[in-house]
């Protein structure tokens, strides 16, 4: 395998864009699991897959917009999305998880339609869904690479921020730091690395690959930075675990990296049982 | 002696549509004062801390804070505040105690950055002052409500603040830990020189720690210095607060008149 990481260029795009999934999504991942977000993650997931059929009907259809990459459309709506739901979330102050649902049923919703539009299923659709080893350009690359740029540089600015934030919103709004701006920042990045995860584990999965490590890391990391770190661990190896087995098996990486984060899970969870017993 | 009170509230009255909350309320915290504002639920305890944090407007009378008008006040992190645990933080959260203390720090470092060696000896030093150095690797989520309670006035104090501010902080402490918990209290207001004010319905427990007690009950009963409070017997104390209060402490001589 490691010289058809040399020969091909595909695999090796694949490889790289999966290593720097592997830290990015964990590592927002902790946040959103820890502020008890992680259907929002859902919820812009479904809505980057309504911007990923869109982009896919207009480029098929329109011959002049047959340069666009699906990824912006994607970004672009997921972005849009996540502003959506902070707008909902305050509109119903008092059902607040009520945006989800709204959000993630408009998402397919839209999706569905241009994907009717577009003449129903194919490959390339299929490979945004659930991930694919072959379908990651160098211009994909190149992309990810600048959006995992911008959160990592955002989560290592905005650390204390963000962690205040997530220990406790009322101190953090009553102590005078600027809650709303840094809570909507940090919404963006989880937009962008939704678009930037999904070539990988695909629209549908995105979301376990920013929580499923996380769920694992807390049960045995003392305090919030190793919570991170071993998030980003095990979501390093669920990658490249299921990247492996998705080559070899020719089956979609989606898969096989959710399931290689389930067993990681399982198998913490035993670990920590046993150790508890013993 | 000519320091201005750290708190100085004047002619303040506030009310929610038309119930009247808090009427003609005149109340001042000098400072190294430890004072205990005690009254029963709904007697306007909260709407006062309220009131003097700025998280309500005061409409009617004045608030000055270190001689300044709230209106213009700018150094909040001079006020240190402790709010009831239960409200807002979320026990599985996954962060050591070094790094609850921590977050104390974040608006006095400011956005973008860290905080160095001289951050990190305040954190370790706010944490031995609250008697929890043995702890600082732990997480949170593990600790009796009590030593939480605890971490958390750690984290209001990192900031070194001139006052504390605490709203009924033993809600989530073992009784039998409650005593310890005000000696603490103690320790940081005649050691470190920090003015407190706590909010509680208890005055029983805390009588032999203050220094000064207010009784409010939507009117200001009784503001003085913890002698003077001393000198009022029962039925003073009865009339005083409207309801009788709960002085249930270590003196016996004094017997509960709950009702």
């Amino acid at each position: 395998m490691i010289e058809a990481i040399g020969q091909y260029e595909f695999l090796q795009n694949a490889f790289l864009t999966g290593m720097i999934i592997g830290v990015i999504a964990p590592l927002l991942g902790a946040f959103i699991v820890v502020r008890r977000l992680s259907l929002i993650a859902d919820a812009l997931s479904h809505v980057t897959l309504a911007g990923i059929a869109a982009g896919l009907y207009f480029s098929q259809t329109f011959t002049f917009l047959a340069w666009l990459n699906p990824m912006y459309s994607g970004m672009v709506f997921s972005i849009i999305g996540s502003l959506f739901i902070e707008r909902l979330r305050t509109v119903y102050k008092h059902y607040q998880e009520l945006a989800i649902p709204i959000i993630l049923s408009g998402g397919i919703g839209v999706g569905v339609i241009f994907i009717s539009l577009a003449d129903g299923f194919n490959t390339d659709l299929f490979s945004y869904l659930f991930g694919s080893v072959s379908a990651v350009s160098r211009e994909d690359l190149w992309l990810i690479c600048l959006i995992s740029l911008i959160v990592i540089a955002t989560v290592y600015l905005l650390y204390k921020e963000l962690f205040l934030l997530s220990f406790d919103e009322e101190h953090a709004k009553a102590s005078g730091i600027p809650a709303k701006s840094i809570h909507f920042i940090f919404i963006i990045l989880v937009a962008l690395v939704i678009a930037a995860s999904m070539r990988i584990v695909g629209v549908l999965l995105v979301s376990a690959l920013m929580t499923l490590p996380v769920a694992a890391a807390m049960r045995m990391a003392k305090g919030f930075k190793q919570t991170i770190a071993y998030s980003v661990l095990f979501g390093e190896i669920a990658v490249l675990a299921g990247l492996v087995s998705a080559f070899y098996l020719d089956l979609a990486p989606g898969g096989t990296i959710v399931v290689a984060s389930i067993l990681i899970l399982l198998l913490v969870i035993a670990a920590k049982k046993f150790t508890k017993a013993g | 002696m000519n320091q201005p009170p750290v708190i100085e509230i004047k002619n303040v009255s506030y009310r929610y549509d038309r119930d009247n909350v808090l009427e003609n309320i005149q109340l001042s915290v000098p400072k190294g004062a430890f004072l205990g504002l005690v009254g029963p639920n709904g007697s306007g305890k909260s709407t006062l801390l309220k009131l003097i944090l700025g998280l309500l407007k005061v409409k009617e009378g004045e608030v000055f804070l270190f001689g300044t008008p709230q209106k213009s006040f700018k150094n909040w992190d001079r006020i240190g505040f402790v709010s009831q645990k239960a409200n807002s933080f979320n026990t599985g959260f996954p962060a050591t105690v070094y790094e609850v203390v921590a977050s104390g720090l974040t608006k006095k470092l400011g956005l973008f950055r860290r905080p160095g060696s001289k951050e990190k000896q305040a954190i370790k030093a706010a944490v031995e002052a609250v008697g929890m150095e043995a702890f600082l690797t732990r997480n949170i989520g593990e600790l009796s409500g009590g030593q939480q309670q605890r971490i958390f006035i750690a984290r209001a104090i990192v900031s070194k603040p001139d006052i504390l501010i605490l709203d009924e902080p033993t809600v989530g402490v073992d009784s039998k830990n409650v005593e310890s918990f005000y000696n603490m209290l103690a320790y940081l207001n005649q050691q470190m020189g920090i003015t407190l004010l706590l909010v509680t319905h208890d005055i029983g427990i805390i009588s032999d720690k203050v220094t000064h007690v207010a009784c409010l009950n939507k009117y200001l009963h009784f503001h003085g210095s913890m002698q003077q409070f001393e000198t009022l017997d029962e039925e003073d104390l009865s009339d005083l607060y409207g309801h009788g209060i709960h002085l249930l402490d270590h003196h016996h001589e004094h017997q509960g008149a709950d009702v």
